[in-house]
């Protein structure tokens, strides 16, 4: 089994927003929650980047490790999924997650949150593979029909890889060479506590 | 008032000079060496802009202050304090101060009245009073295990009752400790409006901490309506309960006063003024109930025995025997038909 990890290439990236908009399409994700979102640093700024950042899938992850509840599983690729039957919408995973991934339904006010939502990396929940129950909850789990990430698949720019983290990896670094730079893989050291050296 | 301007205006040319000069070298950069655009000469890198704050922050087209933050790695630490360091604390000292309660019975044992029952009884606590106890008690009973239950009960009762069963009892726990809160706030408030009067440091509690505060049998502490100990918990509740309420509010109400990282400490400060809290009431249930003979009636009923509150509460005890002399008196007058 590959170890399956995000990577944007910011200096790809062209924030046209596609990568969110195929994600909500796919999942029918609810009004207000945002499962991957792209943002701006120094906008209008020499030297302006955009990052489209979702959950990151850590190692060691950290909204896990926080879960009172311990609703997180890993799968054998490195997926980090929840199960929404045990979430008790407490707001702990939003805290340690370094990456904002995880959403709630509702505001929020005396512990209201609802059940959390964030990225599955298109591979759905605990429930059985593909069925309606899982779709409801979690959406479309295009891993189990052997395929990428809708975000990463259809990036214009090919900015979103997704996939073997060695392969992605590899595809960076001969990217960067070619072109002579590169910002680094935006969240790489604390996602998965190592950069790509190039 | 001309030549003032010229020399203004003479000092803004020579700055202006000055700051293009030392432009030219970050110009420079931006431009490659055939004059094109250098796309990485201003980028700053992840590990530079993390050097220069906690967050990475953005502009994003969502209306929210939240989703602007690109990385916050604090989380990771977060996620430290919250699974290492607040289980440690939590459990060292919790765990510790029954121990040290059960070794203080096991050596000292139960303070008993010295010289007996009296069988006449002095009222202590006004039913008003009590309630305002009770009601601070009760709630922090209920918000103490309900909150112990979010960080060691995944430890402790997860692996026993499984996970569907923990997760319903959980959630409810959760809205039982939101709402509960509400009655902690009024209760703590009645306490110490009721009570901050007679809980003000006077000369007579170095003498009472001189005295070995009543645990040495041989001496007399002396005390007022409440001892050094009794103003120390009544102090460190105060400290405390306002120290909870305040980052209980910011919890409750997420992301309203605070961004990621005050929702961060605020978690931080409930949790650690928490685990303290319930270790020191710990502390004062055992006083008030097994420590100590006498004690506990004095919430219960309200009334105390007269030998108990010579032993512990000498100084209010001669006030208000004083006033119910006075009270007696003034009674006979006012019932001598004024002729």
């Amino acid at each position: 089994m590959a170890r399956v990890k995000f990577l944007c290439d910011a200096d790809r990236c062209i924030e046209c927003n596609a990568c969110v908009t195929a994600c909500k399409n796919e999942h029918e994700v609810p009004w207000g929650i945002n499962r991957r979102r792209v943002v701006t640093i120094n906008d209008g700024k020499p030297g302006e980047r955009s990052v489209s950042m979702a959950c990151m899938h850590c190692t060691d992850a950290p909204c896990a490790a926080v879960c009172p509840v311990s609703c997180f599983y890993t799968t054998a690729d490195g997926v980090v999924l929840h199960s929404k039957d045990l979430c008790i919408g407490c707001g702990y995973c939003f805290y340690a997650c370094p990456f904002g991934a995880p959403q709630y339904p509702k505001v929020g006010n005396f512990g209201s949150r609802g059940k959390m939502d964030k990225c599955t990396y298109c591979a759905g929940g605990p429930e059985d593979d593909s069925s309606p129950a899982e779709y409801a909850k979690y959406g479309a789990n295009r891993l189990a029909e052997g395929k990428l990430p809708i975000c990463a698949e259809m990036c214009s720019t090919k900015s979103l890889l997704a996939g073997d983290g060695a392969i992605i990896a590899e595809i960076y670094k001969e990217r960067v060479m070619k072109r002579g730079y590169g910002s680094g893989a935006w969240g790489w050291t604390t996602a998965y506590h190592e950069g790509i050296a190039v | 008032m001309r030549t003032y301007l010229s020399h203004i205006r003479s000092i803004i040319f020579t700055l202006a000079i000055l700051t293009a000069m030392a432009a030219m070298p970050v110009l420079a950069q931006q431009l490659g060496p055939d004059g094109a655009p250098n796309p990485t000469a201003s980028v700053v890198p992840e590990h530079k802009l993390l050097q220069q704050s906690p967050r990475i922050e953005g502009r994003i087209d969502i209306p929210s202050e939240r989703a602007r933050v690109l990385m916050q790695p604090a989380g990771r630490q977060w996620d430290h304090f919250h699974e290492i360091t607040l289980h440690w604390l939590g459990a060292t000292v919790i765990v510790g101060m029954i121990a040290a309660l059960a070794a203080a019975y096991l050596i000292i044992g139960r303070l008993r009245i010295s010289n007996g029952r009296s069988g006449r009884k002095v009222l202590r606590f006004s039913s008003f009073e009590r309630f305002s106890h009770w009601l601070t008690a009760a709630s922090f009973v209920v918000l103490g295990l309900t909150g112990l239950n979010i960080t060691f009960g995944k430890i402790v009762l997860l692996p026993i009752i499984g996970p569907e069963a923990f997760s319903s009892m959980s959630e409810a726990a959760k809205y039982v400790h939101n709402y509960v809160s509400a009655a902690f706030v009024i209760g703590l408030a009645l306490i110490v409006a009721l009570w901050i009067k007679d809980n003000l440091p006077r000369n007579v509690d170095i003498d009472w901490v001189k005295q070995g505060g009543g645990f040495i049998r041989s001496k007399h502490a002396p005390s007022g309506r409440f001892n050094a100990g009794e103003k120390l918990v009544f102090w460190f509740a105060l400290g405390a309960g306002a120290a909870v309420i305040i980052s209980g509010c910011l919890l409750i109400f997420p992301f309203y006063v605070t961004d990621i990282a005050g929702m961060q400490i605020a978690q931080v400060v409930h949790a650690v003024i928490a685990v303290l809290f319930i270790a020191v009431i710990i502390a004062h249930i055992y006083i008030g109930t097994l420590g100590m003979e006498g004690a506990f009636e004095a919430m219960a009923t309200g009334e105390v025995d007269l030998n108990w509150a010579k032993e512990h509460h000498d100084l209010w005890l001669e006030e208000q025997l004083a006033k119910e002399r006075l009270a007696a008196r003034s009674g006979q007058s006012s019932a001598v038909p004024a002729e």
